[in-house]
């Protein structure tokens, strides 16, 4: 008894202390965001002494934060949105078709995965640039659509199969057309998984980078984007890149504060299934 | 009559989600292909040229120097992030009140994209700890930056990953861990089985699944790996530092070479298919039929 209370004990230390590893460059960023560029040199650990917010009101107009921040949150809620309304679709028409067509699309779609954006990107450019000229925002969707189709038509695939068809013949059978059968019924029923697909997209699309800084022009430009050329551009002004720092980061953790037990549950159904 | 309906069923269900797929991934990635055997040069070619776009990239020492410090990287990263991660996940599910603090200081890292924390971790290296260091005298070691030599700036990579991917698969782990019923646990107990017993003989065995998700998932972030590259090092110095991915992103759009590129970018998918597919195969042996 006494054994496992010194165990619980060394635990709870070792714990915290590897916590505050895990914290400390976030620590960083926040306390020097705060100081003039002379008191970050002499001393970057300390808690700034002469406070300030001037680095904030640069960053947020050199970065053009506001609408760099508009830009990633309607990217990123018209993908997952999207995502979530064709590969549910998409999931339950491959689960209740049992031929050859379904099951060589669903291997197919299981088989994309492996395939790293790096393999595509070249010819990408290529083809794509009529449409990106057209509008690069939506073109950015329509290819997160493209991309995440296959893990979230999965995601769905392997819950929808367990529904029973018994479900979908007796509403058949009282007059409701397919479209009205999924819409009525087994949609509302995804809810866990549709948390699952909305999380792991979210993140991903959220912070991506490779295809933004491919795609993009300079007025539709992502959080991480306009983020990541502010600090290249500001790097010398280490107060200034901080606060930009701050700023790009604040969103995603507050958001994942809100949500946290949905982020937990939506990682872990999505990694284990 | 039958055959209507199907399609139309096909057409309200599968046709938008499947057209779009076709397009983003099947075109570019058969045209990717069919490209690799011409003298393309960006934007159009004139003669097949068979495999001497491959044989060109075979003959590149750089790629040669990118493979192997990729492959490193691979390793290292694979394996530490994936010790880091099952002892956080043994860590926070010991019983203790402040397990789900802690689970939320490993996790949050992963929130946060690869180029944010690669410039945060930039600014860490190369001003605050060398400033901390000289501040304080500690070792020469740190008192200049780690990302100015390749051996150090490899290790600043390494740390940088780890922290990051570690905190998702924790979680996973943890599912894991949580998936191992109770009565086998308390079964194992009367036995008269020690901790260290349990975990080795009976928790790692029966959660396996969760050791070849975990492992998949970093290995193939590990061959993918572009943002915390570019971002915290850049490929400095003198391109030694360049990941497979940020190799062959120079090569086509800052060097122009989109024929050679293109054809390393095969031979990068062919790798991390066969390295994930042999994973996978010797993971899914190891995982206890239950």
């Amino acid at each position: 008894m006494k054994k496992s209370k010194l165990g619980l004990r060394v635990t709870f230390w070792v714990g915290g202390v590897l916590s505050l590893i895990y914290a400390f460059p976030f620590f960083l960023v926040l306390v020097n965001s705060f100081k003039p560029k002379r008191e970050i040199l002499q001393n970057p650990l300390s808690l700034p002494i002469e406070f300030t917010t001037d680095n904030f009101e640069q960053a947020i107009k050199k970065m053009d934060f506001f609408a760099s921040l508009t830009n990633s949150v309607v990217i990123t809620v018209f993908s997952v949105g999207a995502l979530i309304l064709v590969s549910s679709m998409l999931a339950y028409y491959l689960s209740r078709m049992h031929n050859k067509f379904s099951k060589v699309t669903f291997m197919i779609l299981v088989a994309s995965m492996i395939v790293p954006f790096q393999a595509l990107m070249i010819p990408f450019m290529g083809l794509f640039a009529p449409i990106l000229s057209i509008n690069d925002r939506a073109s950015l969707v329509f290819f997160y659509v493209g991309f995440g189709v296959a893990l979230s038509t999965f995601l769905y695939h392997g819950f929808i199969s367990n529904i029973p068809t018994e479900l979908d013949e007796a509403a058949a059978l009282d007059g409701a057309s397919d479209f009205t059968i999924f819409w009525k019924i087994i949609f509302p029923m995804l809810s866990p998984v549709t948390a699952t697909v909305a999380i792991v997209n979210a993140l991903w699309i959220w912070n991506d980078f490779l295809l933004p800084v491919l795609t993009l022009d300079r007025d539709s430009r992502t959080l991480p984007l306009s983020t990541y050329l502010f600090y290249g551009q500001y790097s010398a002004n280490y107060g200034q890149a901080m606060a930009g720092l701050l700023l790009a980061v604040i969103p995603i953790i507050a958001f994942y504060l809100i949500l946290q037990r949905q982020f937990i549950s939506g990682i872990s159904s999505g990694a284990v299934k | 009559m039958h055959k209507g309906k199907n399609i139309k069923k096909f057409l309200i269900f599968a046709s938008i989600p499947l057209s779009i797929f076709f397009i983003v991934l099947v075109v570019p990635f058969s045209q990717g292909l069919f490209l690799t055997f011409t003298d393309w040069n960006g934007f159009d070619f004139n003669k097949f040229v068979g495999l001497e776009n491959y044989a060109r990239s075979f003959e590149d020492e750089r790629f040669w120097a990118t493979l192997g410090f990729t492959a490193s990287f691979v390793i290292v990263s694979v394996v530490l992030t994936n010790v880091v991660a099952f002892s956080l996940a043994l860590l926070v599910t010991a019983k203790l009140r402040s397990a789900n603090i802690f689970r939320t200081f490993f996790f949050v890292p992963n929130l946060i994209g690869g180029v944010i924390l690669g410039v945060i971790w930039q600014f860490i290296f190369n001003r605050a700890l060398v400033s901390v260091a000289k501040n304080y005298e500690w070792p020469e070691f740190f008192q200049s930056s780690w990302l100015n030599e390749t051996d150090t700036a490899f290790w600043a990579l390494i740390i940088v990953t780890t922290w990051q991917a570690s905190g998702y698969m924790m979680i996973i782990y943890i599912t894991g861990l949580m998936s191992v019923e109770q009565d086998v646990l308390e079964a194992a107990r009367i036995d008269g089985a020690g901790a260290l017993r349990t975990l080795f003989s009976i928790k790692m065995p029966l959660m396996a699944q969760a050791f070849t998700i975990s492992l998949f998932l970093t290995l193939r972030a590990g061959f993918m790996a572009y943002d915390v590259n570019v971002a915290l090092t850049g490929g400095g110095p003198f391109r030694t530092t360049e990941l497979i991915s940020a190799h062959i992103f120079n090569e086509a759009f800052v060097y122009g070479n989109f024929d050679t590129g293109q054809s390393k970018a095969v031979m990068m998918f062919l790798i991390v298919a066969i390295v994930a597919t042999v994973q996978v195969a010797i993971s899914k042996r190891m995982e206890v039929q239950r």
